[in-house]
C-alpha cells in the first residue's frame, strides 16, 4: 500500500479517484501494522469513517474545506467532544470530554478527520514518553529507542505514516524534541497564538498546541488554521493571523547563533558538526551569522522546572476523585478520597512534580523559588528580545543528541536536561520549530531549531523553507526512508 | 459585669462577601441564578473539566468600581488575578480565582453612626473580586454530603474594613449602610438570609488604654445583620470572661449558633491552610482606564447619603424623614420622580411617609407594587397646593379613589366627586356675609376682643359652603371682614 506521508500525497490520491473513506482505510491499515509502537491509545475508527463519508458528500457538492483529506491524530491531552481523553493517566479513567478544543474545532471546520488519540507522557510531563500510564511509545526508526516526549505518540504516528499529521502540546519542548528524534517537523507557536481551550493544562503560562507533520507546508498550514483569537482563552492574542502556508522564499537574514549552546558540553559530536555545517551553508548562501553570548543556559532548566511544577501543582488539583475520573475504592471520607485517589491515579513523575510545585509555592519558600524563577524568566525574555532586535532568528540544535534508548536515562535530573535547548522558547514565549536536519553515525535523525520574534511565525516558516533548500543543495540531506 | 466590661475596649473588623447580581458567572457563561434546580447552571467550565479556562465577566469589574467609587476608594489601574489553592468538594478546580496582593479598590471609608448617633468614619482596607464556591449540603442525605455547583463561580465582592468598630452597634449600622449601598448600586440583593450577602466578624477586646490589639477571633455563619450584632455581643462577653478568669485567648475561627445565641470553636488558625497564592496564569492582567471609570461614574445613581444630605440641607426635611425616604432605593426613586413635577418637597415627603406608606404597610406591598404613578401623586400634590382641594379631602376622598382607578387624574376624580374647593372671592364673601348675618352676637363678641371666635365662625362658614370653600383664603377673608 502506498504511503500517505504528506497532505500532498493524500491530495494526489484523491485526485486519482480515491474517496476519503479509502484514505482513512489506508491509515487504519497503517495503525494496525504499527500497533507495537504503542502510539495510539484509542483509534476513533467509527467516528473517523463517519466523518470521511460526510466529507465525501461535501466534496461531491464542491463544498469541502481546506483540510479535506488531512487525517489527524490528537495527543491524549487535547479534547475532542464525546470522545475519551486521559492525558495518559489512570486518574482520568473513563472520562469523556463534553467539548472539543478550539484548535480541534478549527481543524474540523476545514474538514480534517480526527483518527484517534495518541499516547504521551502522563499530563505531558516527560521527555521520553516513558511516563505514560499505558506504557512507553517506541521510536518507529528503531524500536529500542524512545520517540522523545512528551508528545511521543504524536511524533511516532506521523513518522510512521499512521496519520497525515498529529497535534502535540509543547510546554518545554514536548513537540520539538520528539520531532527531532523522529525526523519530523514540529512547531510551537508564540504563546497566545493558538487557543489553549481544550488542552489539558500542565503549565498554563508555557503550554501551546502545535502540529507534527512530514512536510513544512503541512506544518505551516495547520498552524495557520489553528491560530487566532479565541474568546474562550483570554491569553489568546487578537493579532491577525498571516498566511503561513504560502512559504515565500526570504531574502538574506541575520541569524544569531548562541555560542553557549553550540559549545555546550552535553552536545553530541554529530549534532555539533551538523550545526557547523548548517552555519557555513547559511553564510555561503549570503545570510549573516552573528555569534552571541547567552550565559543563562544553566538557569533555564531550573527556572523552567520551578515555574512549571508550581503551575502544575495547582492545575492538577482538580483531579481529586470527587467530581470525575478515578476515585479510590478504599477511601473513607473526603480526605482519604483525595489522598488515595491521587496516590493511585497519578504516576511517579506527576507526583514528583506536584510535590515540587507545592513546595515552591508554600509559605517561606515562595520568594526563594517561585519569585526568583519569575525574575529569571523576565531576564531571559529581555535578553532574548535584545538578541532578536539585531537578528531575525536564533538558530540552535533542538536536542543535544539523537534519540536515546528506552530505559537509558533513569535519573530525573538527567532527563530534565534533555530540554536544555527547547525550554528557552517556552520561558520567553517565542515561536520555534524543529526541522529534520541530518542524521548521526547511527543513522538516527535529529533536528535544528529556529526561534523567531513573537508572532513572526510567517517569517519562521519562510526561513525554514530556505534552510530546507540549503539542506537539499549543500547540506547532507536526510533521506526519506531509512 | 457591666463595670468590668467598661474597662475593656472592643475592636472589630468586618469582612463582607456580596454576591453580584450579574446575569452570568464570574468566569463563564453559566447563569448566575439563585434557586435553580441543583447542578443545572454548570457547564464544563464551572465543573472545572480538564482543558477549560476562565473568561472574565467584565461586568464584575464594573460593579467593583461602582462600589469602590461609592466608598471613596482608590481604583487600581491594573487588575491582576491570583489562585487560592485548597481542596474542598464544592471547589471543583481545587483553587479559587481571587485577587490577592492587588485588590481592585483600596482605602476608602464608610460613614456610620455610633451608639450616640454621632457619625464616624470606618476605614476600608480593600475591596476585591473573587468567585464563590459551590454549596456542600450535609443535611439532606443521611449518609452523604451533597454538592450543588450552581453557586460555584458566582462573582463576589469581598469588602474588608480596618479594625475600626468599637461596638456591635457600629457594626450593625455599617452592615445596614453597605446593604443599602449595594442595593442602590444594583450590585447585590443584600439578602443575608439567602446568603447573597455574608459577613465574618473579627472580634477582639483589650483593656482601655492598651496599645496592642487583643487576640483576634473570627466569627462566621451569621445569616442576618441582627445576628452579626448578637454574635459580636456574645463574643465580647465571652472573651472578657475568659480574660477576667485568668484565661488566654487563641486565634481561632468560631461559628455562630443562632438558636442558642452562642459561638462555637471551628478550627484554630495555626492549623490553617497554606493557600499557596500565585498569579493566575489563565487570565491576562486587565487595564482599567480613567475613561472607563468616568463612564461608570456618570452612570451611577444618586447614593443614599447624598440624597440624605440634600433632603436635610436643601429641602429642610427632618433627619427622620430624610432617613426614611432614603433607606430604601425604590422609595427614594419614587420620591425623586414626584419632585420632577412639583417643588413641594415637604408636602411630597409627608405623602410618602403618610398615606402612601400606610397603604403599603396595610397591604404588605413593596414600593414597586404601588399602583399609582409618581406623576399622578405629583398632580395630587399640585391641586392641594393650588387650593383646589384640601389636604384632608385629598387624603380621605381623592387618594382612595386613585387607588381604585390609578389611570384617572386626581383633578378629574375631585371634579367628578364634586370636591373642588371654592376659592372664588365673591362666593366666599357671600358665605362670610351669611355667617355674620346668622351669628351677630359672636361677631360683636369678636370685635370686643374674643379673637378665638374665628374658629367657631370658620366652622360655620365651612358648613354653609358644604366644605368646599378654600379654608386658607376663607380664613384670611373672614378675619379681614371681622376687622372692618
Amino acid at each position: 500500500m502506498m504511503d500517505l506521508r504528506t497532505f500532498a500525497d493524500v491530495k494526489a490520491k484523491l485526485t486519482n479517484g480515491s474517496s476519503l473513506v479509502d484514505i482513512v482505510q489506508v491509515y487504519l491499515g497503517k495503525i494496525q501494522e504499527n500497533q507495537d509502537l504503542n502510539a495510539f491509545l484509542e483509534v476513533f475508527e467509527t467516528s473517523a469513517l463517519e466523518q470521511a463519508k460526510r466529507i465525501d458528500q461535501k466534496r461531491a457538492e464542491g463544498k469541502a474545506g481546506r483540510l479535506t483529506g488531512m487525517v489527524i491524530g490528537l495527543k491524549d491531552n487535547i479534547c475532542f467532544k464525546d470522545h475519551k481523553i486521559s492525558a495518559s493517566s489512570k486518574i482520568l479513567e473513563g472520562f469523556t470530554s463534553l467539548y472539543s478544543a478550539t484548535a480541534v474545532e478549527r481543524l474540523l471546520a476545514e474538514d480534517a478527520i480526527i483518527i484517534g488519540r495518541l499516547n504521551c507522557d502522563e499530563f505531558a510531563m516527560g521527555s521520553s514518553n516513558e511516563n505514560s500510564a499505558f506504557g512507553p511509545v517506541k521510536n518507529p526508526l528503531n524500536k529500542d529507542l524512545v520517540p522523545g516526549g512528551s508528545s511521543g505518540g504524536s511524533a511516532a504516528a506521523v513518522a510512521s505514516g499512521m496519520c497525515t499529521a498529529a497535534l502535540g502540546s509543547d510546554t518545554g519542548g514536548s513537540i520539538r524534541q520528539p520531532a527531532s528524534f523522529t525526523g519530523t517537523f514540529g512547531s510551537k507557536p508564540t504563546y497566545g497564538r493558538i487557543s489553549r481551550y481544550g488542552l489539558i493544562a500542565y503549565a498554563s503560562s508555557f503550554d501551546q498546541i502545535g502540529p507534527f507533520t512530514n512536510s513544512l507546508e503541512d506544518n505551516a498550514l495547520l498552524m495557520e488554521i489553528m491560530a487566532g483569537k479565541d474568546e474562550m482563552d483570554s491569553t489568546s492574542s487578537s493579532k491577525p493571523v498571516d498566511d503561513y502556508s504560502s512559504l515565500v522564499p526570504v531574502g538574506k537574514n541575520t541569524i544569531a547563533v548562541i555560542e553557549d549552546c553550540l559549545n555546550h558540553t552535553g552536545i553530541a559530536a554529530d549534532v555539533k558538526a551538523k550545526m557547523d555545517e548548517t552555519i557555513e551553508a547559511l553564510k555561503e548562501a549570503g545570510h549573516t551569522i552573528k555569534m552571541v553570548r547567552f550565559p543563562y543556559l544553566d538557569y533555564m532548566v531550573p527556572a523552567y522546572y520551578v515555574l512549571t511544577t508550581a503551575e502544575a501543582s495547582s492545575n492538577l488539583s482538580r483531579f481529586d476523585g470527587v467530581h470525575f475520573g478515578h476515585r479510590s475504592m478504599e477511601a473513607q471520607g473526603v480526605e482519604q478520597t483525595y489522598k488515595k485517589s491521587r496516590s493511585e491515579g497519578f504516576g511517579p513523575e506527576v507526583q514528583r512534580r506536584i510535590m515540587a510545585g507545592t513546595f515552591v509555592l508554600s509559605q517561606g519558600y515562595y520568594d526563594a523559588y517561585y519569585t526568583k524563577a519569575q525574575k529569571v524568566r523576565a531576564v531571559l525574555k529581555n535578553k532574548t528580545d535584545e538578541i532578536l532586535k539585531s537578528a531575525d532568528f536564533i538558530l540552535m540544535p533542538t536536542t543535544p543528541s539523537s534519540a536515546f534508548a528506552i530505559g537509558g536515562v533513569s535519573d530525573p535530573i538527567q532527563m530534565y536536561l534533555q530540554d536544555i535547548f527547547t525550554v528557552h522558547a517556552n520561558l520567553t514565549g517565542n515561536p520555534a520549530i524543529s526541522l529534520p536536519i541530518g542524521k548521526d553515525k547511527k543513522g538516527l535523525p535529529f533536528g535544528v531549531q529556529i526561534m523567531a520574534r513573537n508572532f513572526e511565525e510567517k517569517a519562521m516558516f519562510n526561513f525554514s523553507q530556505s534552510i530546507l533548500e540549503l539542506r537539499a543543495n549543500s547540506i547532507q540531506p536526510l533521506s526519506k526512508n531509512n | 459585669m457591666s463595670e468590668i466590661r467598661d474597662t475593656y475596649e472592643v475592636v472589630i473588623g468586618l469582612e463582607v462577601h456580596a454576591q453580584m447580581l450579574t446575569k452570568s458567572k464570574a468566569y463563564s457563561n453559566d447563569k448566575n441564578e439563585y434557586g435553580s434546580v441543583p447542578n443545572t447552571n454548570v457547564s464544563a467550565v464551572t465543573l472545572g473539566h480538564p482543558g477549560t479556562l476562565p473568561v472574565m465577566n467584565k461586568k464584575t469589574i464594573e460593579n467593583a468600581i461602582k462600589l469602590g467609587l461609592a466608598l471613596h476608594c482608590d481604583i487600581a489601574e491594573n487588575q491582576y488575578f491570583a489562585r487560592k489553592n485548597y481542596f474542598y468538594p464544592d471547589l471543583p478546580k481545587g483553587y479559587q480565582i481571587t485577587q490577592d496582593l492587588t485588590p481592585i479598590c483600596t482605602g476608602g471609608y464608610a460613614i456610620v453612626k455610633d451608639e450616640n448617633e454621632n457619625e464616624k468614619k470606618i476605614g476600608l482596607t480593600r475591596i476585591h473580586m473573587e468567585e464563590d464556591a459551590g454549596k456542600s449540603i450535609h443535611d439532606i442525605d443521611v449518609k452523604d454530603t451533597l454538592v450543588d455547583l450552581n453557586r460555584a463561580g458566582v462573582p463576589l465582592l469581598e469588602i474588608v474594613t480596618e479594625p475600626d468598630f468599637r461596638s456591635s452597634t457600629e457594626a450593625y449600622n455599617y452592615l445596614t449602610e453597605i446593604r443599602k449601598l449595594v442595593r442602590y448600586l444594583d450590585i447585590c440583593d443584600g439578602n443575608m438570609e439567602e446568603g447573597s450577602m455574608r459577613c465574618d466578624a473579627n472580634v477582639s477586646v483589650r483593656k482601655i488604654g492598651a496599645t496592642e490589639f487583643g487576640t483576634k477571633i473570627e466569627v462566621k455563619n451569621m445569616n442576618s445583620i441582627r445576628n452579626v450584632q448578637r454574635a459580636i455581643e456574645f463574643e465580647i462577653t465571652r472573651q472578657i470572661e475568659v480574660l477576667e478568669n485568668g484565661g488566654e485567648l487563641f486565634m481561632e475561627t468560631r461559628q455562630y449558633d443562632a438558636l442558642k445565641n452562642i459561638t462555637i470553636a471551628m478550627r484554630s488558625k495555626e492549623a490553617a491552610n497554606d493557600y499557596r497564592y500565585f498569579p493566575e496564569p489563565d487570565l491576562t492582567p486587565l487595564k482599567v482606564t480613567v475613561n472607563q471609570i468616568d463612564a461608570i461614574k456618570a452612570e451611577m445613581p444618586a447614593l443614599p447619603r447624598d440624597l440624605f444630605l440634600r433632603y436635610t440641607n436643601e429641602f429642610k426635611l427632618s433627619e427622620y424623614d430624610a432617613y426614611n425616604l432614603t433607606d430604601n432605593k425604590s422609595i427614594a426613586l419614587y420620591y425623586e420622580s414626584i419632585l420632577k413635577r412639583t417643588k413641594e418637597y415637604k408636602l411630597a415627603a409627608n405623602w410618602m411617609m403618610g398615606d402612601i406608606k400606610s397603604y403599603l404597610n396595610s397591604q404588605g406591598k413593596e414600593m414597586e407594587e404601588f399602583p399609582i404613578s409618581a406623576e399622578k401623586i405629583a398632580d395630587l400634590i399640585s391641586i392641594i397646593q393650588e387650593g383646589k382641594i384640601s389636604n384632608t379631602v385629598a387624603s380621605q376622598k381623592v387618594f382612595p379613589e386613585m387607588l381604585n382607578a390609578p389611570e384617572k387624574s386626581p383633578l378629574a376624580i375631585a371634579e367628578s366627586m364634586n370636591l373642588i374647593q371654592d376659592s372664588n372671592e365673591d362666593s366666599i364673601l357671600g358665605f362670610i356675609a351669611e355667617v355674620m348675618k346668622q351669628h351677630p352676637e359672636e361677631v360683636t363678641r369678636y370685635k370686643n376682643g374674643e379673637k378665638q371666635l374665628t374658629g367657631f365662625l370658620m366652622g360655620q362658614l365651612m358648613k354653609i359652603s358644604k366644605g368646599k370653600a378654600d379654608p386658607k383664603s376663607a380664613n384670611q377673608m373672614l378675619r379681614n371682614e371681622l376687622e372692618k
